[in-house]
């Protein structure tokens, strides 16, 4: 990795002012999982890392209304031992106890599973965001079948976030704050899909950092991750769902599929199904196929499509406690 | 403190005069290398590094504790396995200079001052090894493990080592191993070989 | 000629026990030096850099910029201009310098202009191949095209199976560093005795000037006997910055790269023959690659060599990619698989049980009696008969299991082998060999062959390995080790211990061939009052220790061991088939072997075999881009290996009994590393019901069986 230099920023004031207008001046440092990574590679190779780890108001779970208010900086490991995120966020629980090593709960933060960039290995080769070649993807002729089935324009990447589906599908937002000031933006919208190699897959601007999470009230929620192993690995794909309910019949869902695309992928058209019924385990599996309404695969990952639909239905079984 | 100076210098584009104002109040250290100190194993150890060293090169270039290896260098493998402020991490992907102030305990630690932790012998005992090269993570995140996990069940175990990968397939010796020492620690039969059971 | 053969089975005292490894606490502690850890006084590190292109050739080189980098001491230019390069992450030049980091930048500062080349990486795609497909030439036996139209039933498949990368955790590389002219080498090595003469040919420097030390090595798999030119390399850089050690280490991504590959396997193959399972018929039309230089055919049809017609046609495919090197059981896996996976095939197709179509057929195999009782007896380990189902399992739930199983064979006979034992006049035993701990248990294994034959215990033994200056042993490959190593211990503990009762004999006024050593004791054969105690035994050398040497021989191995293991193995997995998810719930391993000397070693080799064969069979698999013709995963992250919880429970029979003892040592590293993937490939047909002719059995793979490419049949 380049060398940079170093700003252990101890208030949020301090982390601000230390951040440029531009990535490659300065980058926030959390659990470092993906970004030392990155910079090994030589994929990002900013001048300056500035450190928020030890900026006090970036931590904590606290109640917060009806909701809850995750710090920035909480790990997984703080998220997996929260009784307040266990008994009223499942599907949130299950997406940090998806990241199977204890030593990456340890270390990984929320903001930093939020802001980690993709995992596409033309990426990671130099390639950029889009991983295109002389103008030309190479993912959709080449080897593909981690990547979306649900592409945006020429973003072909899927969102590497573990928590982002559980995130969105419960409404969460999301509060980025700046030297000049603050704004909150809902979850859903922190993630964008970027169409030119210097864009990023988030809304986050250069000087900008992410400070906590915000969670209203959940309905029934879980979240079901399709994974081919269980030491650690990404999932394959990640469908997780919230429904409000009255009685047994949903009364309003959110369904968001994950890995599937370059952003946390509402299925809009998919939740209307759900509404005033019931959910059996006929009414899931349809649900999960209007939930791929759309996709498109590319050369190798039209199995992404049933995993897809599989997911949707397994994670609506849990919510209401169905067995599948 | 030595080490610090202004970093505005460091940063070479600055969008509005407002941001160049922020940055000259800011204290950054490097890209030089800085004098750190780093406990290790309780000891305070001092030596100068680069802000991009990880803990990990650090360890076992400049302090010579080389029980934690380096495998993977991205945080997959658990081969470099080391436990800052009793929660096992990774050292390929910490900074050095991140882990000042903090515990860090390596491997070392397990047989130091003529004690041996029940974990050590338990893996020789139940052959958890054979080219070794895993090994001292296994054992490091076995320890973190049994620290939070005194009564562990079968799958338990197995769903506490999901950080750490074997290649020669030793698995099934470090699921046996990890319950041996668990029963050590907890008072039951002791592991032949722990000193300090 | 003294007798050298082992002690009756129930006689012995040592070997036979289970004895934790000598090196286990070691390990175990953090404390074991690797070649990785090796650290010196000043000393400085290398970098390599590669090339990004899979065929080019090199336009100009500069170094001027990194020669000025901070911290620089050598740089060294490989490919210079001109060169044509011919895969991605082929070395072009080499910098030392004070830290690793700083060798790094200056390595990045080196500008090259390369002029690409097009290039070749997809071997699958034969047709594409053209002059790059090099043939083997048609083998026949019989009248394949009579058999074929005579046969009851002919299965017909495609089946494929992809490279894989060594991933040795600790990478390739080493600490050298000179001291006038005498070099100090510490290589993570597979072979401590050979590597230095085969740096001295690199560097054209005589072998008596490299010092080789190597206590522990973070495996090899096969693909760490050379010194490599990163050896050389790093010899040079050394000399270059006046003789200060240089450590040299691949980093992941070159590791994975270059640093070694099993051949991939393709194949379509025909098996026929009659209702009731006789095979009569095989052919295949098989390629394969083993990188650039095009790499070696599998032996197919697999232990059933003896199928009265064949054809076989095998082409060689060159490609732009690091090439292969011995992997553990090299081809083995890829025939066992192509053959067992077409023959359970062709008894689906039959509505016969596999277990008994391979029964049926032992006549061709070179060891029926021995395969049917291990056939047997993994069938009973397994449950075969309560779980095992024709193809498809007709359970209603998406959870479907099912049972395979295929068979093994290997040599494993010792390699050439010298072992020196000293007894020194305290009463202390040394025992050196040039040899190396690969993760078998060498040192425990030698200790405790010399403990047997000395009436001692295994810590009276001081075993030194891993060092060039003691007497030569073999490469470990092959599984030639135990053997060898055991065998040379043997001759030169007796050779010793004949010493030894030279010098006793008279004060026991006995006859030196009338004694014998057990329990710590020198004795008058079976006379236990007549006898002194080792130490004082040894103190009847006076001041001058005992020194004596054993060799095996491969030409002679005098009963102490000897090669051929069959084996057999059971994989019961359960799929999920709404998302093509493997799991595996059991492995059975019926291990044969000769005499055992640490079962517990022993036990660890075959699960240890089994494990990684695991992984292979449901995740790994090396991804190669045809358009930018690099690895897109050389790393440990997409390049998957299986993790603690992964791999189900396994369970392992060592086939130890009084006739296979008598056969001596045999090695069994690799035979059971051969056929787990073959029998996971047949459990998922016999669960799922048709055949996932790709491995891995990824969730892609495995639904693409089930539903079509385009998943068409999901809804059905």
């Amino acid at each position: 990795m380049n060398n940079f230099e170093y700003v252990n920023a101890t208030s949020l004031k301090e982390a601000a002012a230390a951040l440029a207008s531009s990535w490659t001046d300065a980058v926030v440092l959390a659990g470092g999982t993906d970004l030392l990574g990155l910079m090994k590679d030589y994929v990002m190779s900013p001048k300056r890392l500035v450190n928020i780890k030890n900026i006090k108001e970036l931590g904590g779970i606290t109640k917060s209304g009806a909701g809850l208010r995750i710090g920035a900086t909480v790990t997984f490991d703080e998220l997996a031992n929260s009784a307040l995120v266990r008994q009223g966020y499942p599907s949130l629980y299950a997406a940090v106890m998806g990241v199977t090593s204890p030593q990456i709960r340890n270390m990984g933060t929320v903001g930093g599973d939020l802001c980690q960039r993709p995992r596409c290995w033309y990426f990671r080769l130099g390639h950029g965001v889009l991983g295109e070649k002389d103008g030309k993807s190479l993912v959709a002729d080449g080897e593909n079948k981690y990547h979306a089935i649900f592409p945006e324009g020429r973003a072909h990447f899927v969102s590497a976030s573990s928590l982002g589906p559980a995130l969105v599908a419960l409404g969460a937002r999301v509060k980025l704050v700046s030297a000049a000031g603050s704004r909150e933006l809902e979850a859903a919208k922190f993630f964008v899909a970027p169409q030119s190699n210097e864009a990023r897959e988030i809304a986050l601007l250069p000087n900008e950092i992410l400070t906590e999470v915000v969670l209203p009230a959940a309905g029934k929620n879980a979240t079901y991750e399709v994974r081919q192993k269980d030491a650690l690995d990404w999932p394959l794909v990640t469908a997780s769902v919230n429904l409000t309910m009255k009685g047994t019949a949903v009364t309003a869902a959110n369904i968001v599929l994950g890995h599937v695309g370059p952003t946390p992928r509402h299925a809009a058209g998919a939740e209307q199904a759900l509404i005033g019924k019931a959910v059996t385990a006929d009414l899931a599996m349809a649900v999960g196929e209007a939930a791929v309404k759309g996709a498109k695969a590319l050369s190798q990952n039209a199995y992404k499509i049933q995993l897809a639909r599989v997911a949707v239905k397994r994670a609506l079984l849990e919510a209401v406690g169905v067995k599948a | 403190m030595q080490g610090v100076g202004a970093g505005a210098g460091a940063v070479s584009v600055l969008a509005t005069p407002e941001e160049a104002a922020a940055q000259s109040s800011v204290k950054s250290l490097g890209p030089a290398a800085v004098p750190v100190t780093l406990t290790v194993n309780g000891k305070p150890m001092k030596t100068a590094i680069e802000p991009r060293e990880t803990l990990l090169d650090t360890l076992r270039s400049k302090l010579d504790h080389t029980g934690a290896k380096r495998v993977c260098d991205r945080g997959t493998c658990g081969a470099c396995t080391v436990i800052v402020d009793s929660k096992v991490q990774y050292a390929c992907t910490i900074l050095a200079i991140d882990a000042q102030g903090k515990q860090i305990q390596t491997i070392e630690s397990l047989t130091a001052n003529g004690k041996v932790h029940p974990i050590v012998p338990a893996f020789v005992n139940n052959d958890a090894q054979q080219c070794g090269y895993c090994t001292p993570g296994f054992v490091m995140a076995a320890k973190g493990f049994l620290d939070k996990n005194p009564n562990p069940t079968y799958e338990q175990v197995k769903d506490g080592l999901g950080g750490n990968l074997c290649r020669c397939g030793t698995y099934v010796g470090v699921r046996k191993a990890v319950l041996e020492a668990a029963k050590a620690l907890r008072g039951g039969a002791g592991v032949k070989g722990a000193s300090n059971a | 000629m003294p007798n050298y053969s082992w002690p009756p089975m129930n006689e012995r005292k040592v070997m036979g026990k289970p004895h934790s490894r000598l090196d286990g606490f070691a390990k175990s502690s953090g404390r074991a030096k690797y070649p990785s850890d090796v650290n010196r006084e000043g000393m400085l590190f290398g970098a390599i850099l590669t090339s990004p292109h899979a065929h080019c050739t090199i336009q100009s080189i500069n170094t001027s910029e990194a020669e000025k980098m901070p911290g620089v001491s050598a740089i060294r230019v490989t490919a210079p201009a001109g060169t044509e390069i011919q895969w991605a992450g082929a070395e072009i030049a080499w910098v030392a310098a004070d830290t690793e980091q700083h060798a790094i930048d200056a390595m990045r500062a080196i500008q090259v202009q390369y002029r690409a080349l097009p290039h070749f990486v997809s071997e699958e795609r034969k047709s594409q191949a053209g002059t790059r497909a090099k043939p083997a030439g048609e083998q026949t036996t019989g009248d394949v095209d009579e058999a074929l139209k005579a046969a009851d039933a002919v299965a017909e498949g495609y089946y494929a199976i992809p490279v894989l990368a060594h991933s040795c955790l600790e990478p390739h590389g080493q600490v050298i560093e000179w001291k006038g002219d005498r070099m100090e080498y510490w290589p993570s090595s597979q072979a401590v005795s050979t590597v230095a003469g085969d740096l001295a040919q690199q560097l054209k420097i005589p072998a008596s000037q490299i010092h080789v030390s190597m206590d522990y090595m973070g495996g090899g798999f096969g693909s760490k006997f050379p010194s490599d030119i990163w050896g050389a390399e790093c010899a040079r850089l050394s000399k270059d910055s006046g003789g200060k050690a240089v450590k040299l280490f691949l980093d992941r991504a070159t590791e994975l790269t270059i640093a070694g590959v099993r051949p991939s396997a393709y194949a379509n193959i025909k098996v026929g023959g009659k209702k009731d399972g006789a095979i009569t018929v095989w052919q295949s039309e098989s390629w394969a690659t083993g990188g650039f230089t095009g790499g070696g055919m599998p032996p197919i049809p697999y232990i059933y060599t003896g199928i009265p017609n064949r054809r076989l046609n095998h082409a060689a495919i060159s490609v732009n990619a690091g090439g292969a090197r011995a992997w553990r059981a090299p081809n083995h896996q890829q025939a066992c698989f192509l053959t067992f996976a077409a023959i359970e095939d062709f008894a689906a197709k039959i509505h016969m049980d596999p277990a008994e179509v391979l029964v049926k057929n032992l006549g061709f195999t070179a060891r029926a009696p021995l395969y049917e009782r291990q056939i047997r007896l993994a069938q009973e380990m397994a449950e075969w008969k309560k779980l095992w189902h024709p193809r498809g399992d007709s359970g209603k739930s998406h959870i479907k299991r099912g049972l395979g199983i295929a068979m093994s064979t290997w040599g494993g006979a010792g390699h050439p082998s010298e072992c020196r034992v000293k007894i020194n006049p305290d009463g202390s035993v040394e025992l050196e060999q040039g040899t190396q701990d690969l993760g078998v248990g060498t040192r425990t294994v030698v200790a405790m062959v010399a403990a047997e034959t000395l009436g001692l215990t295994v810590p009276d033994i001081k075993v030194k390995i891993g060092d060039n200056s003691y007497p030569v042993s073999g490469p470990s490959g092959g599984s030639t080790t135990v053997g060898g190593v055991s065998s040379s211990t043997r001759k030169a503990a007796v050779h010793a211990l004949e010493e030894l009762f030279q010098k006793v004999a008279p004060s026991l006024k006995a006859d030196p061939a009338n004694l014998e050593a057990v329990g710590g004791k020198i004795q008058v054969k079976g006379d236990p009052s007549k006898s002194i105690g080792w130490k004082a035994a040894c103190q009847k050398l006076g001041v001058s220790s005992i020194s004596a040497t054993g060799k095996n021989d491969p030409k002679n191995p005098m009963g102490l061991n000897t090669q051929g293991a069959g084996g057999v193995q059971i994989a019961d997995v359960s799929v999920d088939t709404e998302t093509g998810v493997v799991k595996m719930n059991r492995v059975v391993a019926v291990a044969d072997c000769g005499l055992v000397i640490n079962p517990k070693t022993a036990e660890s080799q075959v699960l240890g075999g089994v494990i990684m064969n695991i992984c292979g069979a449901l995740m790994e698999e090396r991804v190669m881009d045809e358009t930018l013709g690099r690895v897109l995963n050389a790393d440990m992250e997409f390049y998957k290996l299986s993790g603690i919880k992964d791999i189900g429970e396994i369970v392992v029979h060592m086939d130890v009994h009084p006739d296979n003892d008598k056969r001596g040592v045999i090695g069994l590293g690799e035979p059971a590393a051969i056929s787990t993937i073959a029998a996971i490939s047949n459990a998922v047909a016999n669960a799922i019901g048709v055949r996932v002719p790709r491995v891995p059995l990824s969730p892609d793979h495995v639904l693409t069986a089930l539903y079509g490419k385009n998943m068409e049949r999901s809804r059905a």
